[in-house]
């Protein structure tokens, strides 16, 4: 398939620009460029059909099945696109006067006041622009607390093992150093190895609870706690919140500090047709250290803070997770968290005779983990080969060798949004692929086999990365 | 799996020549780089920086997953086998010609196995 800067043709357009009715004023010289803008040039016809020839290439929750593990791919509801849409929060620029804009302030109002309940928070910022972003500035928030209460040692934070690999990664990003721990035998935190972590340099701890392999933490109350008494903060990885909202507050877990990934548990398109929104939350001790945005410094106490993005970050995102929330109220909200744990369940159970689950119990919250080693070593086919396969079922595939601490790892977050056909489909066609390992395997090695892109080579991808149209080639 | 004679090993993966002059060549066995797959990128430490024997001197990346490589002696980094940053699928082409660093001024050791005994705690662990 060709590049849209393939297609392009000089002088062919579709765009007629409208008169300019203010007066011209030009850059000065050194800001201008050097040459044209090399914009792609088509008609609209063109640009339809290559969009259109895009979409038929992709898997999006419109499209079929999407299970990946700790993504949370919900149906993202039309509603909250037509709010998005609406010209009074379209038409808006963010250094216009502030009471013409009171509509918009009103949504962030009204979304704070929401999501502080359902964390048990006390403030939140919405700058952070996805996870890794809100992260990132929690951790700042961390040290900031420390550093005003002149605790300049405390630069140890202490992560499981099974956590999600941005949580080192923000924590390095942030100036700490990191502090692994490892898990116990049902996949949760080993308290003895916690206890012999902890001391006057752990800065705090980060969790997500329920944890990566989809299990609860029983021991909570007791983790936090020895965060807090050995002086340290509690950080609340918000990847996995869409298994407990409306039920259990993070801030009644014990953590002081959250961030939330509106565009996954608040419906909001990602992978792909994003931005994300990953807003941080938390108590009234680390408030004061909340990132302002420019125009906002000075004013109201806010003098050198942090500012993490332009102005007030993806507005637009925060006000259909606002529309998402008004939508479903508290009773729904708590429903599709329910909704989420119970197909979640639903799937686990049906699947479970055939591939095992790792660090099983009768439950799990709103993922789970499945392990292929043993089918791996018996038949050759691996989690990879399983993945694929699927593809050939319109099913998108699972989040694949994820976490670390379980070979052969599939993860399967199937989410509230699914009917039970769909889920007996996906369990009748992961029982069918499982057959076909015993019996001819050599066949799933080459997966998928009706997909228009088969395996794309993703070691020279990495090792070689192309990262930009080269235009020398062109 | 292929290991040599003349090397010895950890239990964490890696191989360790001492060399005449008394610094310690380490790179990774041929196990290790199976079980890792195809490496997309190698991070090594600076010529000069402190190693520890059991703590991470680095880290290596396939295309599945991040993982720390340990250092089998303690000391400082005489040398960095620069070579392997640009071109990381020489570990898994001849890892025991591809070492990672060259460590001086050694002061302790990891427990380190023989060939023999290295084999026979592969085969236990399979």
């Amino acid at each position: 398939m060709q590049l849209i800067f393939e297609k392009s043709r000089q002088g062919r357009g579709s765009v007629l620009l409208p008169a300019c009715d203010v007066p011209e004023v030009a850059l000065p010289e050194e800001l201008q460029r050097e040459e044209a803008l090399r914009l792609p040039e088509l008609s609209e016809t063109e640009i339809s059909r290559h969009y259109t020839a895009l979409a038929k290439r992709a898997h999006g929750v419109n499209d079929g099945f999407y299970p990946l593990g700790s993504c949370t791919m919900k149906y993202n509801p039309r509603i909250d696109e037509e709010m998005a849409a609406l010209p009074g929060f379209t038409g808006i620029h963010p250094l216009q006067p502030a009471d013409t804009v009171l509509g918009c302030k009103q949504v962030l109002d009204t979304a704070k006041q929401y999501l502080c309940e359902a964390t048990g928070m006390d403030d939140i910022t919405f700058q952070p622009a996805a996870g890794a972003h809100g992260e990132f500035t929690g951790l700042l928030l961390m040290k900031a607390y420390h550093e005003a209460n002149g605790d300049f040692n405390r630069k140890k934070i202490i992560i499981p093992d099974a956590a999600h690999g941005t949580n080192p990664a923000s924590a390095v990003m942030a100036g700490f150093t990191v502090v692994t721990i490892p898990s116990n035998e049902h996949g949760c935190v080993d308290l003895d190895a916690l206890r012999a972590s902890v001391g006057e340099d752990t800065a705090g701890l980060m969790l997500t609870n329920p944890n990566t392999v989809g299990i609860f933490d029983p021991n909570i109350l007791e983790i936090t706690e020895i965060i807090h008494q050995a002086g340290g903060l509690n950080y609340y990885d918000g990847a996995n919140f869409n298994a407990i909202m409306g039920v259990v507050r993070p801030g009644d877990m014990g953590f002081d500090v959250v961030h939330l990934n509106l565009h996954k548990t608040f419906a909001t398109p990602h992978g792909g047709g994003g931005p994300g929104s990953g807003p941080v939350a938390c108590k009234a001790i680390l408030a004061p250290y909340l990132p302002a945005s420019a125009i906002q410094n000075g004013q109201d106490g806010t003098e050198g803070r942090l500012q993490l993005k332009a102005f007030y970050g993806n507005f637009l995102v925060v006000l259909k997770a606002m529309t998402y929330m008004l939508t479903l109220g508290a009773e729904g909200i708590r429903n599709a968290c329910e909704g989420a744990v119970l197909n979640a369940n639903y799937m686990m159970h049906g699947l479970k005779d055939v591939y095992p689950v790792a660090y099983a119990g009768d439950h799990c919250m709103h993922e789970f983990v499945l392990t292929l080693e043993e089918l791996k070593k018996e038949t050759g086919v691996s989690a990879l080969d399983v993945a694929k396969s699927l593809i050939d079922h319109d099913i998108h595939p699972p989040t694949m060798y994820f976490p670390l601490i379980v070979h052969e790892a599939l993860m399967f977050e199937p989410t509230e949004t699914e009917s039970r056909e769909t889920l007996d489909e996906a369990i009748a066609v992961m029982r069918q692929l499982y057959q076909m390992a015993c019996e001819n395997g050599e066949e799933m090695h080459h997966a998928p086999h009706h997909a228009q892109i088969k395996r794309p080579d993703e070691v020279l991808a990495a090792r070689q990365p192309v990262l930009r149209y080269q235009w020398e080639q062109a | 799996m292929a290991t040599l004679e003349n090397l010895k090993y950890t239990k964490s993966h890696e191989w360790v020549l001492e060399n005449a002059d008394g610094t310690v060549t380490v790179g990774l066995t041929d196990y290790a780089q199976q079980e890792l797959g195809d490496l997309v990128f190698v991070n090594l430490p600076a010529a000069g920086d402190d190693v520890t024997a059991g703590e991470p001197l680095g880290d290596v990346e396939s295309v599945k997953a991040v993982s720390d490589v340990f250092c089998p002696v303690s000391g400082v980094v005489a040398e960095v086998n620069e070579e392997l940053l640009d071109a990381p699928q020489l570990i898994n082409e001849q890892p025991y010609e591809a070492w990672l660093i060259k460590v001086e001024s050694v002061s302790g050791s990891e427990e380190l196995l023989s060939a023999a005994e290295y084999e026979a705690f592969i085969a236990q662990g399979e």
